[in-house]
């Protein structure tokens, strides 16, 4: 399996997507790093494929943005030649493909979210080796370690859209005080039929929560 | 039988034998070299109407400073120029290959090329050479959309930020922007933050040094401002270490004098 190469820059990352009915919430931390440096404190991690499908990416900065570059080309070849958008499952499986077929060489951890006429909102995981799994809610990343726990015990299926954006606020932030590798602000996109929403809450704004 | 098939092998097709031997070599502790890589400080800041890039202008061969004066802000297109930071050689030809295609492309479509355009072009050249080409690059213009600043990575990574630093001396660099950086800043404010940072870099980076080099770009119109600062110029001696004439002794040596030719001497005419 792929490694960071020497000097590669890195996205040790906490990024995470959950379903509600109606659409997806999808939330991302905000730090990319080189070593002990950090690159860029605002990086926007949360990639989008198309108009109602995100990805959001975790690994080397380069393979998942060569990945999502990729994938954005052939679903926008996708509408002209089939004059719909792609659903998310054919996102997600495009997704997929590549990151299987290249798996040796890449270092990608990829969650797709998304809102399509068949599905609704929905959820995949695409983890190192190149699998596809569709979960009512996935998290990423090296920080998302830390949160399983967290995650397993708050999450209930049927959260309104408001409490899924508590959900991935209040995980995300947990995973960034405990993970050096993630940090800065939280970014969040609500996807639904009408459209995406984004927003982020600065570094001084995220919930409370023990600081020792 | 072995033999047979050793030679029906490399009958054709590509040969490894170099690979494992090297591999080898290495595992018994044999330094294969490196490629030079430059010291630098770059950096790059959006401000009120456009952007502005600098660089330092020390280019180092291990310890040795091998250019006092190079140029590190790369042109790329009328409206678009590059900083390079890594490997000079490979900084130097890929913002050249990108130039030429940058020119054949506005040819093509009749328009001026964006800068997200020669960013593309950039990190997918760097991308498919996976890191091998030793490239960190920052990235200004400015388009019909408006000001673009860009940082590309040696691996193919981008990122689109308001300021940017790079090289050795980034972290000296960055110190200056995270303190000093505010939004719509003037185009005079922009230039002295930009030369601050480059001088924070050349004074506290031992790869960073020599001059100030900067670049802002605005819509329709570019000022490549080379040596814009020189904080390193020699100057005037204290004293005078000119000597006066004659001052140390020297040996002139002379003909010794020729006993006379008396036949050839002669007056013959008469």
């Amino acid at each position: 399996m792929a490694t960071l190469k020497p000097g590669e820059i890195s996205m040790g990352t906490t990024i995470m997507a959950v379903e509600f009915n109606g659409g997806v919430v999808v939330g991302a931390d905000s730090r990319t790093t080189s070593g002990p440096y950090i690159v860029n404190r605002v990086t926007d991690k949360l990639t989008k494929v198309h108009d109602n499908i995100y990805c959001c990416r975790s690994g080397s900065a380069a393979d998942t943005q060569a990945i999502a570059d990729i994938v954005k080309y052939y679903l926008d070849l996708y509408c002209s030649q089939h004059g719909e958008a792609p659903t998310v499952k054919i996102a997600a499986t495009l997704f997929q493909e590549i990151c299987y077929q290249n798996r040796s060489q890449l270092l990608a951890g990829i969650i797709i979210g998304g809102w399509d006429k068949q599905e609704g909102g929905s959820v995949y995981n695409i983890p190192l080796g190149g699998s596809l799994h569709r979960e009512p809610f996935s998290i990423g990343g090296s920080g998302s370690g830390y949160i399983y726990g967290y995650c397993d015990k708050v999450f209930r299926p049927d959260m309104s859209k408001e409490e899924c954006i508590e959900f991935v606020k209040n995980s995300v932030s947990l995973a960034m005080t405990r993970d050096g590798s993630s940090g800065g602000v939280v970014r969040l996109a609500v996807i639904t039929k009408d459209g995406v929403e984004r927003s982020f809450i600065s570094g001084d704004q995220l919930p409370e929560q023990y600081l020792g | 039988m072995q033999l047979q098939t050793e030679q029906l092998q490399s009958a054709a097709g590509f040969k490894f034998d170099n690979v494992k031997r090297n591999q080898l070599l290495a595992d018994k502790g044999l330094k294969l070299s490196t490629a030079k890589k430059t010291g630098t400080t770059i950096v790059g800041l959006v401000f009120k109407d456009g952007v502005v890039l600098g660089a330092d202008t020390r280019a180092t061969s291990g310890p040795i400073v091998a250019d006092k004066n190079c140029e590190k802000i790369h042109y790329l297109a009328p409206n678009m120029y590059c900083c390079g930071a890594g490997t000079a050689a490979d900084t130097e030809f890929t913002t050249n290959m990108v130039s030429s295609q940058i020119a054949l492309h506005s040819l093509d479509t009749g328009r001026e090329a964006r800068v997200v355009t020669a960013m593309t072009m950039l990190k997918q050249h760097l991308f498919r050479h996976q890191g091998y080409i030793g490239a960190s690059l920052i990235l200004g213009g400015y388009d019909v959309t408006g000001p673009h600043l860009f940082s590309i990575h040696p691996h193919g990574s981008t990122d689109k930020l308001p300021y940017l630093t790079d090289g050795s001396g980034s972290l000296a660099a960055m110190s200056m922007f995270e303190s000093r950086w505010r939004p719509s800043m003037s185009r005079e404010e922009a230039i002295e933050l930009v030369k601050d940072a480059i001088e924070a870099g050349i004074f506290n980076d031992m790869g960073s040094g020599s001059n100030v080099d900067v670049c802002v770009i605005t819509q329709g119109n570019v000022e490549y401002l080379r040596g814009y600062s020189r904080p390193n110029q020699r100057v005037e001696k204290e004293q005078s270490y000119t000597f006066a004439r004659g001052t140390t002794e020297y040996y002139v040596p002379r003909a010794a004098p020729q006993p006379a030719e008396v036949a050839s001497a002669m007056d013959t005419s008469a």
